[in-house]
């Protein structure tokens, strides 16, 4: 009888368990289709309904679906969210977290993997929102070289809100609680710039509100890449947040992962 | 092999396990928060080929004990060594040797079977070729070849297990934890895993720690028994030498007339000791063994009492737990707050 | 007992086993408090500067997010409440429900009067927080009193929705097929900037959105210049109508599935 002395690589098993988590994202169309849906009809409505926000003095664009594009691409990281989490908190529910602490997995594999699958819906909204935005006639500014900057820009926010999600669902191993996560990124994102820029907010509270909030940095810089060319304060603020978020959202993940990894 | 009492290994003994044996156990013990130890010091040795069968009602501690044996639960103290390793400083060579099949099949219900194999195998570091010869098989083996392609939402519970056991095998490990692993299966299905589990043990000499709340499990499949309650190991040794401890057969026999329940009962109280009964029966555990009966028969003729039933009953594993812990095994299933399926660990 | 009486106590129990619930298991209410605040907030707080565009003739801004808010909260609120009726024949609680009672119709009454108490608390808890952060009340007694009727009537009809839809798929699983119309018929209304300020395809559908005709009427009796009140209310009354006869079909459905 073999024993398996082999220890698999860890690029390996990254490439296994990402495999995996793209087909089980493949398999679910309700994971697929609401974070691209939604954010698209949420920019429908304001955009018409904000049309009118153009005419404020000083506002930065004239066209309200170019200034709120960005706001998509936030909202369907928000879903990522959700998705990395609720998928580890399922694997942990059923034991088939189990499974894997039974195999020479190591636990940077494991979320190497369940970040590839959020990564793949967040690839396919980058296209959705950009290929939409384009034919709503708004123009990138930055070109296209801008345009693969905001792609990957995206990407980053995404996997950085995947860390989030994966924390939570690490954590607390339930869906229910990552689930709970939503509402609160939801106004996360509404307590932003999102709406209009910081500048033109009336109110000071609010304006303060969103000068604090990550939030803004990153609709902010993906927004500069659209209506204002190469805005490279912004740019640096949006990857700086989404680093940031990214790194702390890795390391409460890894931190609870290896709670969670209780073997010996 | 005689039965003997539990954690009484001598140090000759244990010595001799630490080279030979497939699982030694010494001193096991897993506390959990706000609860009594669901292990309490066992100590166990299971030899290399094996079938080893963990006996004992829920909350016993059977599944918190595979879980520590598996590297999943560190223990709170005690040693133990799986195919030559130690629990605790050697994890991953222990879940190298090991394949497991836990209580819940834990299968992802949106890959196919073939891909779980492939994902099993792929983390253990074979080739894609090795593990599609090897899933093949096993699949093959398992009887799943029709279904692998087919995503586990669909498979049936049997079918759910016979992948977790083909899953168990996929790295060829040479000792196998199956963790209850017929509990709400059919009849049929139970004999296909019993002759599995049978077959892997007798042709590949893999060593087998079954744990089991089912009698008729552990009777007919296992070599030895560790029959375990609260935490402890309260009997252990073949199945045939533990029923032989009690070794006196039982007879229970039911009046045709119900209202001569207590002269049935003065007839045979010559015979042996009352034990638990059926409603409307009697049972006695005869002193003299089976050459009893037919002396039985005599006095209930005698006595002119006509019998609607009357059965012979051979020692159980259900008396010998009856007989240490004072309780049915079966029956004896309520959850105990032993913590069992609470994976809370308490701090160092 | 007579047979009003007996309906009226079915009510009772149902209402109050409802809010009961509410009150014991505070994230039941939590979304429902929450939502309107939030977007209250993030509305008339984040989108002020609207109310100084030429042609936006309201006398605030504040006031005039408020009175959607309001609305807003109503609908959803009525809404909410079918979750509760969906858990119910989940568990299959239904089922016992409608045997205790001898009016069925008199269970999801029950509902209903809950939808409105909890709906009135949360009206109460958001105009407290916009008085105290400076929104203006131009209409008087009688016109709030109508923006309350607009409100309650609302809340009825989508809570008769929600009935009528949970009725008929009774499982929580269809929970968002009851959000989504809801969601649309708000937000195709004119939101963020009045309908004269409204462009593109939201401002074609907002001519046709009943809910369009409510939430001008419930900002002009908030600014204490009613503005087709009495054709805002026979929309309400008509939307109220037809949900209405959607809930008591899906309610026979319901009884004839046993």
């Amino acid at each position: 009888m073999s024993s398996a002395t082999v220890t698999t690589p860890l690029p390996r098993q990254a490439l296994y368990l990402a495999w995996r988590s793209v087909l089980r994202t493949a398999r679910q169309p309700i994971i697929i289709v609401p974070p691209l849906v939604f954010p698209l009809f949420l920019l429908a409505i304001n955009a018409s309904g904000l049309d009118a926000a153009t005419s404020i003095p000083g506002f930065p664009a004239d066209s309200y679906v170019a200034f709120a594009l960005a706001f998509p691409f936030i909202q369907g990281s928000i879903f990522a969210t959700n998705t990395a989490g609720t998928n580890i908190a399922e694997d942990i529910g059923t034991g088939f977290f189990n499974r894997l602490s039974l195999t020479p997995m190591r636990g940077s594999s494991l979320l190497v993997g369940q970040l590839t699958g959020v990564l793949l819906i967040g690839t396919l909204q980058a296209v959705a929102f950009l290929g939409i935005g384009l034919a709503a006639g708004v123009e990138i500014e930055s070109g296209v070289a801008g345009a693969l900057v905001l792609f990957v820009l995206s990407l980053a926010i995404c996997a950085a809100f995947g860390t989030i999600g994966l924390f939570a669902g690490l954590r607390t191993g339930s869906g229910e609680a990552v689930q709970g996560l939503f509402p609160l990124m939801f106004i996360l994102l509404f307590l932003s710039s999102a709406a209009l820029p910081r500048d033109l907010i009336a109110q000071d509270w609010f304006q303060t509100v969103a000068t604090i909030n990550p939030v803004s940095y990153l609709i902010e810089g993906l927004r500069s890449l659209i209506i204002t060319g190469w805005d490279g304060e912004a740019l640096a603020l949006a990857f700086g947040v989404a680093l940031a978020i990214f790194a702390a959202g890795l390391a409460g993940s890894t931190a609870a992962l290896r709670e969670r990894l209780v073997r010996t | 092999m005689e039965s003997r009492d539990a954690n009484a290994l001598s140090n000759g003994d244990r010595s001799t396990a630490a080279r030979d044996n497939g699982i030694e156990v010494e001193g096991l013990v897993r506390e959990f928060k706000k609860g009594p130890r669901a292990v309490d010091g066992i100590d166990l040795s299971v030899s290399r080929g094996e079938i080893y069968g963990f006996l004992g009602p829920n909350g016993a501690g059977k599944s918190t004990t595979v879980h520590m044996l598996t590297t999943l639960l560190p223990p709170t103290a005690g040693t133990a060594r799986v195919g030559g390793h130690d629990i605790i400083r050697e994890g991953a060579a222990v879940r190298d040797v090991i394949g497991v099949a836990l209580q819940e099949a834990a299968l992802d219900l949106l890959l196919t079977g073939r891909e779980h194999m492939r994902l099993q195998g792929g983390l253990h570091g074979l080739s894609p070729t090795e593990i599609k010869r090897r899933g093949d098989a096993l699949l093959e083996r398992v009887g799943l070849a029709e279904a692998a392609d087919r995503r586990v939402g669909g498979y049936s519970g049997g079918m759910k297990r016979r992948l977790d056991l083909a899953l168990a095998l996929v790295h060829e490990p040479s000792i196998l934890f199956l963790d209850e692993p017929t509990t709400g299966l059919d009849v049929q299905s139970r004999a296909a895993m019993w002759d599995e589990v049978a077959r892997l043990s007798n042709e590949q000499g893999v060593t087998v720690f079954l744990t089991t709340q089912y009698l008729e499990e552990a009777d007919s499949l296992a070599d030895r028994v560790g029959i375990i309650d609260l935490g402890r190991i309260v009997a252990e040794g073949t199945p045939e030498a533990l029923k032989a401890e009690i070794g006196r057969p039982s007879v229970e026999a039911a009046p045709a007339d119900p209202g001569d329940g207590e002269r049935l009962a003065a007839v045979l109280e010559r015979f042996g000791e009352r034990t638990p009964a059926a409603p409307d029966q009697v049972a006695v555990r005869l002193s003299d063994g089976t050459q009893e009966l037919a002396g039985v028969v005599r006095a209930l003729d005698a006595e002119g009492l006509r019998i609607g039933n009357l059965e012979l009953h051979a020692p159980s594993l259900d008396d010998v737990f009856l007989t240490k812990t004072g309780r049915r095994l079966e029956g004896a299933g309520e959850e105990e707050e032993t913590g069992e399926h609470v994976l809370e660990p308490v701090p160092a | 007992m007579s047979r009003r009486s007996r309906y009226l106590a079915v009510v009772r129990t149902v209402a109050w086993r409802n809010l009961h619930s509410a009150v014991r298991s505070p994230a039941l209410l939590l979304p429902a408090l929450i939502f309107p605040l939030f977007f209250y907030m993030a509305f008339a707080g984040g989108l002020s500067a609207v109310g100084d565009l030429p042609g936006f003739d309201y006398y605030d801004y504040n006031a005039f997010q408020f009175v959607f808010v309001l609305l807003q909260s109503a609908a959803f609120g009525g809404v909410f409440i079918g979750f509760s009726i969906a858990a119910d024949f989940d568990s299959g609680f239904t089922r016992r429900l409608f045997l205790a009672a001898g009016d069925r119709s008199a269970v999801i009454a029950g509902f209903g009067v809950a939808a409105v108490i909890r709906a009135a608390f949360v009206w109460v808890l958001v105009f407290a927080i916009a008085l105290a952060t400076g929104m203006e009340v131009a209409g008087d007694g009688v016109e709030l009193s109508g923006l309350l009727g607009l409100a309650l009537i609302i809340n009825v009809a989508f809570f008769l929705f929600a009935a009528g839809m949970m009725s008929r798929m009774r499982t929580l699983q269809a929970a968002p097929a009851m959000q989504l119309p809801v969601f649309l018929i708000l937000m195709t209304a004119p939101v963020y900037v009045p309908r004269d300020l409204l462009g593109g395809w939201i401002g074609t559908i907002s001519e046709f959105n009943p809910m369009t005709a409510i939430i001008e009427a419930g900002r002009g009796l908030m600014a204490g210049d009613p503005f087709h009140v009495a054709l805002a209310f026979a929309a309400a009354a008509a939307l109220a109508t037809v949900l209405f006869l959607f809930a008591r079909t899906g309610l026979r459905r319901a009884e004839a599935a046993g």
